[in-house]
């Protein structure tokens, strides 16, 4: 019963993820400019991995794998934030974003 | 885990006791030298934290393991030692909750609002990059707040200004100037949070006079 529960629950969870990660895709080829995007490559994209190590953790169920899990998603959590900010300030300093897009740039000239 | 997130751009600002006034307080000053033991208290749990990664990757605990663990991660330490940064706060559990779950809460809503941005058809959002003041200026909270802001509403760290404290963050889908307004008060209350969560009580009291313009930027 409860395992029927939790598979359903995981079915959900994976299906979930899938949808989200497919959004951020879409927002990367979307998103007029390379700081737009990194917000796609972040939020939605992260959000995505963690149902998607959920809807697994409710499949799968066994300690070991629940273990790697949560390792995952915690390297998920510190890195992806990393990865998008290096992105982001490598495009600002070399001048690769669309100026006609900013509303307020308070980092500029400094 | 929080030890070892902000290796990246951490310095000398180790805070092995109580009784020294918290580095926010003199930025200028040079930092201070960790004494011995504090770094070896630092190593330890560093190495504590290390065998317990090593032990979930291998997904099973045996005295091998174990064994392995303290030689791989005695050697990530000796070999790629990282600048010390201690932690000066102490963790409460109460605060740390309401962190987690308003992160959590954040981070769902954050999703949704990049989704719907990204799905509307014929829309180009608009951007800006404001700075944003931090109150409390260690690398631990500088690095913890900025990690948790790439993660929530609208919000992307583009620099770091360690020496004032100062993020400059880009904010997606701006439509007026109340929600770059917006967006600066839901920085600072994530600093507050993460500060009342793991920081020392000498930083806590630095939040509690909070006129959250103060220090803004002209």
């Amino acid at each position: 019963m409860i395992g029927t529960v939790a598979d359903w629950l995981g079915g959900l969870c994976l299906l979930a993820g899938a949808l989200l990660s497919l959004v951020a895709g879409i927002g990367v080829l979307r998103f007029p400019d390379v700081l737009d995007r990194m917000h796609a490559a972040t939020k939605p994209q992260v959000l995505g991995v963690l149902l998607l190590l959920v809807g697994l953790a409710l499949r799968l169920r066994t300690p070991s794998d629940l273990g790697m899990i949560a390792l995952v998603a915690v390297f998920q959590l510190a890195t992806a934030p990393v990865a998008a900010q290096m992105i982001g300030r490598a495009a600002y300093r070399s001048g690769r974003i669309d100026r006609d897009l900013l509303d307020v740039d308070e980092l500029a000239g400094r | 885990m929080t030890d070892d997130l902000p290796a990246g751009r951490a310095a000398g600002d180790g805070e092995p006791a109580a009784g020294r006034p918290p580095p926010s307080l003199a930025p200028d000053a040079p930092a201070p030298t960790v004494g011995r033991g504090g770094r070896r208290r630092d190593q330890a749990i560093a190495l504590g934290w290390l065998v317990a990664i090593w032990l979930l990757l291998w997904g099973d605990l045996s005295w091998g393991n174990v064994l392995a663990g303290l030689v791989v991660g005695a050697a990530v330490l000796l070999f790629f030692p990282l600048p010390p940064v201690t932690f000066g706060g102490r963790l409460r559990p109460g605060p740390l909750l309401v962190l987690a779950v308003t992160f959590a809460g954040e981070l769902v809503s954050a999703s949704l609002h990049v989704a719907a941005v990204a799905l509307r058809p014929g829309y180009r959002p608009r951007g800006a990059i404001i700075a944003v003041p931090l109150r409390i200026r260690t690398d631990l909270n500088l690095a913890l707040t900025a990690e948790v802001i790439s993660l929530v509403p609208g919000t992307l760290i583009l620099e770091v200004d360690r020496d004032n404290g100062v993020l400059y963050v880009h904010v997606l889908d701006v439509r007026g100037p109340e929600d770059l307004t917006g967006s600066r008060e839901r920085i600072l209350a994530v600093e507050r949070r993460i500060v009342r969560a793991v920081g020392s009580p000498a930083e806590v009291r630095q939040l509690s006079p909070e006129p959250v313009d103060r220090r803004n930027h002209p």
